[in-house]
């Protein structure tokens, strides 16, 4: 799957669109960015409520190509900002980040080769 | 009126230099609106609504006679003598900048006589201009702006590469979170354009924002100091304190004296140095309590088998 496919999948809208079209293999779902950049694989979708610029500066260190923010939690401008600058897309979505990340799994499916460090 | 926040004997010696360097005259403006002695109230109330300025002076030729303001408009039409002549109703008792003098004398006109504006004579005694408060902030902002550019070219060099060896140096400021993170994003760079394979800069730039994120939530700020060569990348962040109580306990995963403020932001969740230790093939930390913090952090570029 690729990252242009998400919003349909997740019912969400893509608040900032210029991104590479990536693949997508997985997903991490996390409000604790020391534990995105512990844990979250490479080419993962991050799911979270912490809608801030920090957020991006993760998800680009972390190589992850997409970040959906749940329950629709206001996204700052300058989070929009960084995005677009590092080429993340962003999402944000009504639905809360289970049924998000349950969705997104049942679309991936589990990967178990750790590709992450 | 809040008194002016500059010090004029303790304020960086860039703000003294400033206000003693420019003069009223690089600053005021020149295009100056007046009024002549037998112009109506009614007319210089135009006068200030069309050019949308709060006092115009009286003046005969390039002689300067008074002054009007807004507020001598108000009383006119208050007590309804709007129709009389400027000469009758202006203040004559001015006070006036001279074009010479430094901006400093401005700045304590301002704060003395708390006046909006001043008009500003030549040796001549001519009048050449008038200042108001907005004129010197604009003119104090521009040259800070001047000056911070200056300070940037110098204070960023260029990476400097030696005989295949990288060294940056970045410093980093207590809560500043819009900026953290600029050194690791730099660090990664770097390593991207050596050729670094992705895994090994990932680690990198793990234990980069850890310790750039550690020095941003938990001390008064600090520098990282970025080294690489085709061995090794080692990243070292040194600041001063207020240093770790237990080191110990600061690399258990779990353990955090951080804030319920900075947990909300997504950080705080003891992770941080033991994340930076997992990633790294080499690492050590210094710390104590009044002399701050030291860590450093090897990731090895070659893969070893």
């Amino acid at each position: 799957m690729r990252i242009g496919e998400l919003a349909k999948l997740l019912d969400a809208d893509c608040i900032q669109d210029r991104y590479e079209n990536r693949e997508v293999t997985s997903g991490y779902t996390s409000d604790l960015l020391s534990d995105v950049m512990a844990n979250a694989r490479v080419s993962s979708v991050l799911i979270t409520i912490q809608a801030h610029r920090n957020t991006v500066a993760v998800a680009t260190l972390t190589e992850i190509g997409a970040i959906v923010v749940c329950n629709n939690r206001p996204v700052p401008d300058d989070m929009v900002d960084a995005a677009r600058e590092e080429g993340i897309a962003l999402f944000r979505t009504g639905r809360n980040q289970f049924v998000t990340s349950g969705v997104l799994f049942d679309a991936l499916g589990e990967v178990r080769d750790a590709v992450s460090s | 009126m809040r008194p002016l926040p500059i010090n004029t004997d303790e304020s960086p010696s860039f703000v003294l230099e400033l206000i003693y360097r420019l003069k009223i005259r690089n600053v005021m403006t020149t295009k100056l609106v007046t009024a002549g002695r037998g112009d109506s109230l009614r007319w210089v109330q135009k006068l200030m609504k069309e050019n949308t300025i709060t006092g115009v002076p009286v003046v005969d030729g390039v002689r300067l006679l008074g002054l009007l303001s807004v507020d001598d408009i108000i009383r006119a039409l208050d007590a309804g003598y709007i129709d009389e002549p400027a000469e009758k109703w202006m203040s004559r008792n001015l006070i006036v900048l001279e074009d010479d003098m430094p901006l400093s004398f401005g700045i304590s006109y301002m704060e003395k006589y708390r006046f909006g504006r001043f008009p500003v004579l030549n040796r001549g005694n001519e009048l050449v201009g008038i200042v108001t408060s907005r004129d010197i902030i604009v003119a104090l902002l521009l040259e800070i702006n001047n000056e911070m550019e200056r300070l940037e070219r110098e204070v960023l060099p260029r990476p400097e590469s030696a005989g295949g060896r990288t060294r940056r140096e970045f410093s980093t400021r207590r809560y500043d979170f819009e900026n953290a993170g600029r050194a690791s994003s730099e660090i990664k760079r770097l390593l991207k354009e050596q050729g670094v394979e992705p895994g090994i800069v990932r680690r990198v730039a793990v234990a980069a924002y850890e310790l750039e994120m550690n020095q941003v939530v938990h001390s008064v700020g600090g520098r990282i100091t970025f080294t690489s060569d085709a061995e090794a990348a080692e990243v070292v962040a040194v600041d001063p304190g207020p240093g770790i109580e237990d080191v110990d306990s600061a690399m258990r995963e779990g353990f955090s004296t951080a804030t319920e403020w900075i947990r909300s932001l997504g950080f705080g969740a003891g992770m941080g140095l033991p994340n930076a230790r997992r990633v790294s093939d080499e690492f050590s930390i210094e710390s104590e309590p009044g002399t701050g913090t030291s860590v450093r952090s090897v990731v090895y570029l070659r893969n070893r088998s």
